[in-house]
């Protein structure tokens, strides 16, 4: 395998690629072709076929190196570190990127402290420093008040975490192609001491705000928790999930998996609908780089209002139940 | 059951100063706290405690103002407190702060566990915890929800918190846990508590009392740098309609749907509707 390349670790869940997987390679993409070095995806798991394998490459990676074994099935830190710290002491690439899911950030910390290399979490931009071909990383940081650039001069690799949707796939493009190369996986690599017991889907709440396209968040002014029924039936309507803001998740009107801020999750979806929700600096940091905000807040001076582009200053008890029920009246017709 | 929950002061966020020179935070001026985050840390170690028997150490890395926060996680009840301080500590970078940490902590003893909060709400980066696990060899389980202790203390079973719902774990004993906010309620300081705290010595250990490589310590030995600062400003030119009576209720409703229409969010909308209708 090339030396000095650029590699993504491609995430699965169960045999198939996460989105993330292809997001992180569209990141790498501008990144290897700037230095000119090729980028490699990596897949670590269980049961991967070919043609997942192949999706990669469409979507951008030079080539796949993918070890995969019965071991490996389901992310486990202890194993999957063992392996990526191998393959990077082996390989040397000179960039390590994975997406900043809740795997990403427990992997790549394990590995970056065993191979004393700088690891910067969760970018939201990567770039080239022209003079030294230095990796910049930029993130959000002091919950989104300042933006930090940071680089590693010397280490190497060069190791980060992407925020999740805050970049696009590259179209497939089937006519692409690459090498599949295929990794022996070692039996001095398997760490049994964690056993996973099972697993509780959780389908209903569709809990993944990270992912989603559309967010439909209430706070405190929602007033209490048989309210949140209004939020779901206008995410039903637009398929989307619901989010709330720290008081409404401290009133158990809904779980913490929903919270949206500093002390919760950071979403990026294309819009993002707040309802009840002052804007405190906290709850903006979570999302205040969604593509579309729509706000909705009786008191004109909120600051939610003030990064929305499109604010409603009114009711929400007057505002939901008729923009709910003209949503219905669109679909009757 | 000893327990060791590494804990972080953080400013309290809104009113924080950067140096723009060093990239740093200036500490000084701005109210610090006890990363809230840790809050759950420290009240799953006490409940751990109360339940099994034992001890909890808090141990924090920091300025020697950080003594405040270690003192605050005494009041709640934890029973010692390690603070690791010194110049050459200045300018740590996540790695260089998990290994000196990973000293300290070999420094204090065996133990069973070790809990760490998910994130620090300040340089929020939740590498601390998978680092000091890689450092010290421990099993780890990252964002845990629930924690039990089994097997005659020898193992832990926990849920994950992931994108899809929850994973359930065991590990064996020692192990370090990151926790997230759904595993406890951080309970308040008692009066007992912080008159105990006030009076109890702490620990205080700097770089000559740890077995270290100084060549792995401070901004020296932090392989990162930050070399840019800017404060980003958002504000959107956005749009804002007024509701007042049901005539503008009836304009903004119309004028939001037009926006989320146009900007193609009615999409999903509609094929709901097509599926209906061929239903
Ligand atoms: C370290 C730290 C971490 C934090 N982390 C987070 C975090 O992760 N996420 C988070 O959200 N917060 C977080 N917070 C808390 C944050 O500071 C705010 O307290 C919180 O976001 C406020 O929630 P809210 O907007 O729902 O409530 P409020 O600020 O009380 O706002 C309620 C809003 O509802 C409006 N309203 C009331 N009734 C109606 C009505 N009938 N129609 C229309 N509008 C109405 C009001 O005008 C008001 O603007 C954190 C705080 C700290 C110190
Ligand atoms: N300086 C420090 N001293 C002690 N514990 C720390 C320190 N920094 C981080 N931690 C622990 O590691 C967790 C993650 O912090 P961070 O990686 O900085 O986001 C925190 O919640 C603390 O439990």
């Amino acid at each position: 395998m090339h030396k000095q390349a650029l590699w993504t670790v491609a995430e699965l869940e169960g045999a198939h690629l996460r989105d993330t997987s292809f997001e992180i390679i569209a990141r790498g993409r501008r990144l290897a072709d700037k230095l000119g070095v090729p980028l490699i995806s990596i897949a670590i798991g269980s049961g991967i076929e070919e043609v997942e394998l192949q999706r990669l490459i469409h979507h951008g990676a030079d080539s796949v190196a993918a070890v995969d074994t019965g071991a490996l099935q389901g992310y486990q830190t202890e194993t999957y570190s063992n392996v990526l710290t191998s393959l990077i002491e082996r390989y040397e690439p000179q960039i390590v990127l994975a997406a900043a899911t809740v795997n990403g950030r427990s992997l790549l910390p394990h590995v970056a402290m065993r191979l004393r290399a700088g690891l910067t979490a969760d970018c939201t931009e990567l770039d080239i420093e022209e003079e030294t071909g230095n990796l910049l990383q930029t993130r959000p940081a002091i919950g989104g008040n300042i933006l930090a650039t940071i680089k590693t001069p010397e280490a190497r690799p060069q190791m980060a975490t992407v925020r999740p949707r805050s970049t696009l796939p590259l179209p497939e493009d089937p006519k692409r192609r690459g090498e599949i190369e295929r990794i022996p996986f070692e039996a001095q690599w398997h760490d049994r001491r964690v056993k996973k017991l099972g697993m509780k889907e959780n389908t209903v709440e569709q809990l993944n705000i990270q992912a989603a396209e559309i967010i439909v968040a209430g706070g405190r002014g929602m007033k209490k928790k048989e309210n949140f029924s209004l939020l779901e039936k206008l995410a039903a309507e637009l398929g989307g999930v619901i989010g709330a803001s720290r008081e409404a998740v401290d009133r158990a009107w809904i779980s913490y998996p929903h919270q949206v801020g500093l002390s919760g999750k950071t979403v990026v979806p294309a819009l993002y609908i707040a309802v009840g929700i002052s804007g405190a600096i906290q709850h903006l940091a979570g999302m205040k780089t969604a593509g579309e905000i729509v706000a909705i807040n009786r008191d004109p001076q909120a600051p939610i209002l003030e990064i929305a582009d499109f604010a409603v200053v009114g009711d929400l008890f007057q505002v939901l139940p008729r923009l709910i029920a003209r949503l219905r009246e669109e679909r009757q017709l | 059951m000893k327990i060791i929950v590494p804990i972080k002061q953080v400013p309290e966020t809104g009113n924080v100063k950067m140096d723009t020179e060093t990239g740093t935070i200036i500490r000084d001026g701005s109210e610090s706290i006890i990363n809230p985050l840790d809050l759950y840390a420290i009240e799953t170690a006490i409940e751990l405690k109360e339940k099994h028997g034992g001890s909890v150490t808090a141990i924090s890395m920091g300025p020697p103002a950080a003594e405040k926060a270690l003192r605050e996680a005494v009041a709640m009840g934890c029973d010692e407190a390690v603070l690791i301080t010194d110049r050459k500590f200045a300018g740590s970078d996540t790695w260089a702060t998990s290994y000196t940490l990973s000293a300290a902590i070999k420094k204090i003893g065996p133990f069973d566990f070790i809990v760490a909060g998910e994130r620090a709400t300040d340089g929020d980066t939740g590498q601390v915890g998978p680092n000091l696990a890689a450092a010290l060899n421990l099993p780890m389980a990252t964002f845990i929800r629930t924690i039990d202790v089994v097997k005659e203390a020898s193992a832990i079973q926990v849920e994950r918190l992931v994108e899809e719902g929850y994973e359930q774990l065991e590990l064996p004993l020692p192990a370090l846990v990151t926790v997230v906010k759904e595993i406890a309620y951080p309970r308040l300081p008692t009066l007992r508590g912080k008159q105990r705290a006030k009076k109890m010595e702490l620990l205080r250990w700097g770089a000559d009392d740890l077995d270290l490589d100084v060549t792995k310590i401070g901004l020296k030995g932090s392989p990162t740098r930050v070399v840019k600062i800017v404060s980003p400003r958002v504000t959107r030119e956005g749009s804002r309609v007024e509701v007042k009576n049901e005539e503008t209720l009836e304009k903004a409703v119309e004028e939001l749907l037009t926006f989320l229409n146009e900007r193609g969010f009615l999409a999903e909308h509609k094929r709901l509707t097509e599926g209906e209708k061929g239903a």
